[in-house]
Parts: structure tokens; sequence; C-alpha cells
């Protein structure tokens, strides 16, 4: 446990000396927050309804799809993870105790949305705590396992935002973020429902905001939870702890069992 | 006898088709300083690497304290420090924190006075990247101390450093030999070597050519011992070829300088010719080939 708390802290602080998880996990989803706060308000005043779950969810985007995996990586490449073989730390705790902080850490931004949208830009308030914070949960789990299971078998920092470019900006256009999935063309609009945001989405109007969505939202839960505890499963089974581990298990295109639970909610969703 | 702490029979890898440690045999005893030395390439990182429990071995066995390295991992940490070459360290974290963390995968407290030995005490929270490389060295050696181990390995302790901080590295290396570590030091520095290993195995190829005491090593050199010379009044300059047992005999300033393989006989000739002639000696100096050259020969050889 001390061990634990020891490895929970250093991480947590890391995420705000580090300058790139910094910008990720803080200034970019508040400035793009106080951003959409000011455009899209005026733009669409709709979006004031949906606004906080959507500022949440794109918050998490930006710090476990975009910004966790780097840290993994650059861990790996530099041998910080042989030193911590050698002194006995446990792969489970490399890949989940960023989770954790990152975690942590939105829960920092997300109160921070959640206080200044109503205040500032006149967005909805959430009605149902319990809601918010079973999908807040939800959310976490299937965005960080995306971001540890993108740094696992990430190679490089190329490779990084390649993968992670193909969560995020498919979660920014159709995700439901800024324009409902609804409005979306009907191909697309069956497409979304393999993102984590549209599920995300789905799940926090139905549950915290208790608007009518059309679809069951414990189903959104209950894929983001598969979703992402699969991804952790498969972040630990692939995990390696240098480039040129001999002791690796698989390969990584096992990594896209993951979409599985999403394919399902697509298929459950079109009912 | 001294107890074997590290014992090594027959040890293979490969990675594919490429062999990098083509049965490897040797033993380390408690206490001792033992130098693995060999250029790049010869396999002394993947011994190092299978010794860590870092790597399996293809074949042979690998004991250390009798822990199996490849089987016993949660064991081995408990008996192995490493000073790894590369940092180690997330960039942002901090002295104090590095201690603490490791130490707490260790279950057990911080070593009191570990931080202030290693002259770390005024930098408790001073980020890793804002470390000299002097400095980062020190920690990673703090770090492999933090937990006590029997057991301790130096990956190019030195590499990088400037002449005052390799000086205070060698003596800390010195100083955890006397309270009774056994210290495995991977270096390409000869010196180094030279100066700190008790023993030293030189790898090329993937095998052992040259094992022994560093003294050993040089001794069995095919090179030649240089003796310089210096008289008051000069009366050895003029000798030329006429010095039984010397070769290539020459005049370098005020110096006599030749070469030998016999340097004990050539000396007391030099030092009966003075005394015959009253020309005071004014300096001597006998240089044996030093274990750098003694690894050249062994190494340019072992190509061949």
């Amino acid at each position: 446990m001390t061990a634990f708390i020891h490895h929970f802290l250093f991480e947590f602080r890391a995420g705000l000396r580090d300058r790139n998880l910094l910008l990720m996990n803080y200034l970019f989803p508040l400035g793009f927050f106080a951003l959409m706060g000011v455009l899209m308000t005026q733009i669409n005043p709709g979006f004031k309804e949906t606004m906080v779950p959507a500022m949440v969810i794109f918050a998490f985007l930006s710090s476990a799809v975009l910004g966790l995996p780097g840290p993994l990586v650059a861990a790996r490449e530099g041998g910080i993870f042989r030193s911590y073989r050698i002194n006995g730390v446990p792969a489970l705790s490399i890949l989940v105790i960023p989770a954790v902080s990152t975690t942590f850490h939105m829960v920092l931004v997300s109160a921070a949305i959640a206080i200044c949208g109503p205040l500032l830009f006149g967005a909805t308030m959430p009605v149902n705590a319990l809601g918010c914070v079973l999908t807040f949960l939800a959310v976490a789990v299937a965005c960080t396992g995306v971001g540890v299971l993108i740094g696992v078998i990430a190679s490089d920092s190329r490779a990084i935002v390649l993968w992670s470019q193909l969560v995020f900006l498919p979660s920014m256009l159709l995700g439901g973020l800024m324009v409902p999935v609804s409005l979306l063309p009907a191909t697309l609009g069956r497409v979304a429902w393999l993102l984590p945001s549209t599920q995300a989405m789905n799940a926090f109007n139905s549950l915290g905001l208790r608007l009518a969505t059309g679809h069951p939202p414990m189903e959104s839960i209950a894929i983001l939870l598969a979703g992402g505890l699969l991804a952790f499963a498969a972040a630990i089974y692939l995990f390696k702890w240098d480039s040129r581990s001999d002791t690796h298990r698989g390969h990584p295109a096992m990594a896209l069992l993951v979409v599985l639970p999403y394919a399902a909610g697509m298929i459950l969703m079109a009912r | 006898m001294k107890e074997i702490v590290i014992e090594v029979q027959d040890f293979q890898k490969a990675y594919g088709n490429v062999t990098a440690v083509n049965g490897i045999s040797f033993q380390v005893h408690r206490g001792e300083i033992f130098g693995l030395l060999g250029p790049n390439g010869a396999g002394k990182t993947t011994t190092l690497e299978c010794l860590e429990g870092l790597r399996r071995p293809g074949a042979g066995s690998l004991r250390i304290l009798g822990v199996d390295p490849s089987r016993q991992l949660p064991r081995l940490k408990d008996l192995i420090g490493v000073q790894l070459q590369t940092s180690g360290l997330p960039p942002s974290m901090t002295v104090s924190e590095a201690v603490a963390f490791f130490a707490a995968y260790h279950q057990v407290q911080p070593r009191p006075g570990l931080l202030e030995r290693l002259g770390l005490s005024e930098r408790k929270a001073v980020q890793y990247r804002d470390l000299s490389t002097g400095l980062q060295r020190r920690l990673a050696l703090a770090l492999a101390m933090v937990h006590g181990p029997a057991v301790v390995f130096l990956d190019e302790p030195t590499a990088g450093l400037d002449v005052p901080a390799r000086a205070e590295l060698h003596a800390l290396v010195k100083e955890l030999q006397s309270s009774g570590k056994t210290i495995i030091l991977a270096t390409h520095d000869m010196a180094e070597a030279e100066k700190l290993s008790d023993r030293v195995a030189i790898l090329f190829g993937g095998k052992i050519v040259a094992s022994g005491t560093p003294r050993e090593l040089t001794t069995s050199s095919a090179g030649l011992t240089k003796i310089s010379v210096r008289t008051e009044g000069g009366s050895l300059l003029g000798i030329g070829p006429a010095l039984p047992g010397a070769t290539r005999p020459s005049v370098e300033g005020e110096y006599l300088v030749c070469f030998s393989s016999d340097p004990g006989a050539v000396v007391s000739d030099l030092l009966a010719r003075v005394k015959r002639q009253s020309d005071p000696l004014v300096d001597l100096r006998v240089e044996r080939p030093s274990l750098e050259e003694r690894f050249l020969e062994i190494t340019r050889g072992g190509a061949q």
C-alpha cells in the first residue's frame, strides 16, 4: 500500500510538472471549454444543454487518449521500466496507477467545467449526481484503458499520434460532442456507436441530465466498462518491459479486440 | 575460501540467429569487485541483463546466492542493486521521491545517511532531469543501495563524468566493497577496471578470452616493459645497443628509454653501470603494459 501511495503521488505530481501532461490534462481541455463556451453557445444555443458532459468527455479524450500514452512509451524506450522491473515494480502498477492519476486530474477538470459552465455560459447543470458519477467512472475506465493500451502497443511517438488520432478525431466529429448523433446521416450515425464518446454522451445525457435519448443508458455504461476492462486486460497481456524484451506474449493486433464491446453496442443501439 | 556469490555455468544466449554469448562460465566471490570487460557486441550487456533477471538465458545456469534470476525475480530484487547505464528514472521525479519510491517497492525504510554520503542531501527536491550527469550517477548508485543488497551491478558507472566526479565515484565503489558488497563492474574504461577490479574477465565474440587479476593479465602480456632512466651526468645516454636484454634503446630528452621482456635484469644492469661511473641516479621509471594494452592485444588477436 505504501508503494502504491508513493507511486500514485509521483504520477499525480508528474501530471502537473510535465509540460505535455499539463497541456493535455488542463490547458487544452479548459482552453477548449472556454472557446466552446464563447463560440458554440452563440452559434448553437442548444449546445448549452449538453455542454457540461461534452466538455468532460472531451477532457477525458485529451488527457487519457492524447496525453497518457506518451509517458508510457518514453519510459519503456528510456529504460525506466527496466529499472522498475529490477526493483520489483509490478506491470499492473505501471499501467493502472497513471490511469488512476489521470482520473483524479479529470475530477478536478470536470469540477471546474461543471461549476464554470452554468455560471459563465449558461450551460445546463446536471441534475442527477449519482448518474453523473457512475457515467464519469465508466468513461474513466474506457478512456484510460484506450490510452494505456495505445501506450503499450505504440513503438514510438509517431505511432502514438497515429493511434491516438484514430480514436480522438472520430470521437470529436461523430461522437455527439459537438453535434447530436441523431443529426448525423444514418450510416455515420450507426458507425458513431463504435466510439466510446458516443456511448458516454448517451449515458451522461440520459443519467446525468435526464434527457430523452432513445437509447438505454445502462447498456452504454456496460459497454464502456467492458471496453475499458478489455483494454486494460489487453495492455497487461501485451506489456513489454523494454523494446528488446524477449518475454512479450502477443501481437499488437490483439488490441483490436477492444472494439468488440463497441461493435456489440452498435448492434444493440440499432434496434 | 570465500563464499561464491555469483555462479555462471555454460551460459548461452542467442537473439534469432545471432549468438550473443557462447557458453561462458565464471564465479564471483563475496566482497569481490569483478570487472566484465569487452568491446561493443562482446556479450557483456546480455550477460548482465540475464544476471539481473531482465532476460532469460538460452542455456546454462546462472545463480546469485543460489537464486535463479530468470525464475525467482521477486527473491532476486532483494539481493541485487543495479546502477543502469540508461537513466532508469522519470525526468520529473525528484531525488527524495526516487528514494522513497524505490524503498517503498523494496518494503524498506530509506537508509538514513544514504543521500548525505552520496552528496545528494542538498538536492532532495531537485528533479532528475535537472541533476548534472555526475549527480545522476550518484543518485543511481544511491537507488541501487537503498535496500542494502548483497550484490551491486554497475554498468559503465563513470561514463560521461569529469575527472573529479570519476575519482569520487571510484572512492564510493571502494567504500561499498569495504562494507562487504560484491560488485560486478561492466566498463569500457580499462584504467577504471584496472584500478577497481580484483579480477576481470574479458569477453570477446560471446566468449571469455582472458580472465584473472589485472596484474595476472598484464604480466602474461607479450608486450614489453618500458624502462626510462635519467642520471645527473647523462652517462647512460651513449649506451646504444650495448645493453643486454633491451630492445629499441633511444634518447628522449635527458632520458635513456628502452623496452624489455626481462625488466629486472635490465634495471640491475643499468644500476650497476650508474654505480660504476659514479653518476647519481635522478629518475628511474618501469612501466609494465597496461590492462588497456593487454585488452587490445587480446581483442585484436581474437579478431584475427
